[in-house]
């Protein structure tokens, strides 16, 4: 447990020092919803190289990472279906309120931004709510 | 050189979803279990993201540019609106159901299976929807 938790830490910090990154060098918010949203709804043609290499990056380099090492599992869950349901979910609702767990979780939330956390408590209280429902209650997952 | 060091800043940001957990549907549900199993490692991960990036937000409102040129972003937007709370919410659920949020989707494509990409087609689907969605939805707000 305490081993996940440092790990937690130091992948979070790398987290943090990617956005920070994205911040003070390109001049963005790394937002993983908002770059891969706005380039597949064509919603801003400006600046759609930059956002496919950070995307480009975020696909081959842990996959590199994962390959070398062996060890990387999604441990998703084997019920197709409710996978579809899910992805659309997630890709409607990020796009709708603008933002994901990198965008107003990390991002907003570190500028202490209202929307980012307000986005946030509801995010992370529904998918509480959705666990319990779901896992507890129906025990579908 | 925008384009290389976004390469690479996807990259870091990839690998640190893979080391925290974040790419690990067990993890990131078992967060979510509060009532069950709960395992508080997503928060040593958001702890971990914001300090850096707060220290960022300060560095930012001292500079004029960012290092590559262009503007830093504008302020927060105010409104909450409803659009905020409804997108959180459905995005919260399809979270709860899987265990995968936006970054994560993309950083395990190579290594997630099918499943991976069934989660990341119904995403995009879900992403391309969503702009007309939200234009009827301020329709009938405004009407």
């Amino acid at each position: 447990m305490l081993q996940d938790w440092i790990f937690g830490l130091i992948g979070g910090a790398m987290i943090g020092i990617a956005a920070a990154a994205y911040l003070l060098i390109n001049g963005r918010i790394m937002g993983a919803s908002g770059i891969i949203g706005t380039l597949v709804d064509r919603s801003a043609p400006e600046n759609g190289a930059e956002r496919l290499a950070f995307l480009t990056g975020l696909v081959l380099i842990p996959g590199a990472v994962a390959l070398a090492t062996g060890t990387a599992q999604t441990h998703l869950t084997g019920n197709f279906a409710l996978i579809a349901v899910a992805g659309l979910l997630v890709g409607l609702g990020t796009r709708i309120a603008n933002g994901c767990t990198s965008g107003h979780g990390v991002c907003g939330i570190s500028r202490l931004s209202l929307r980012g956390i307000v986005a946030t408590v509801f995010y992370i209280g529904a998918g509480g709510l959705t666990v319990v429902v779901f896992r507890h209650m129906l025990g579908w997952v | 050189m925008r384009l290389i060091a976004a390469f690479f800043i996807g990259g870091l940001f990839g690998v640190g979803l893979l080391i925290s957990g974040m790419t690990d549907t067990r993890k990131v549900i078992g967060w979510l279990d509060i009532f069950g199993d709960w395992d508080p490692t997503l928060a040593f991960v958001m702890g971990g993201a914001i300090i850096p990036m707060a220290i960022a937000w300060q560095i930012a409102a001292r500079r004029a540019a960012p290092a590559l040129g262009g503007t830093f972003p504008s302020p927060p937007e105010p409104r909450l609106g409803r659009n905020l709370v409804l997108g959180s919410v459905l995005f919260g659920m399809g979270w709860g159901l899987a265990g995968l949020c936006p970054g994560p989707a993309i950083a395990s494509i190579t290594w997630g299976g099918t499943g991976g990409a069934v989660f990341l087609v119904a995403m995009i689907l879900g992403m391309v929807a969503a702009p007309p969605l939200k234009r009827s939805l301020q329709g009938r707000q405004t009407a």
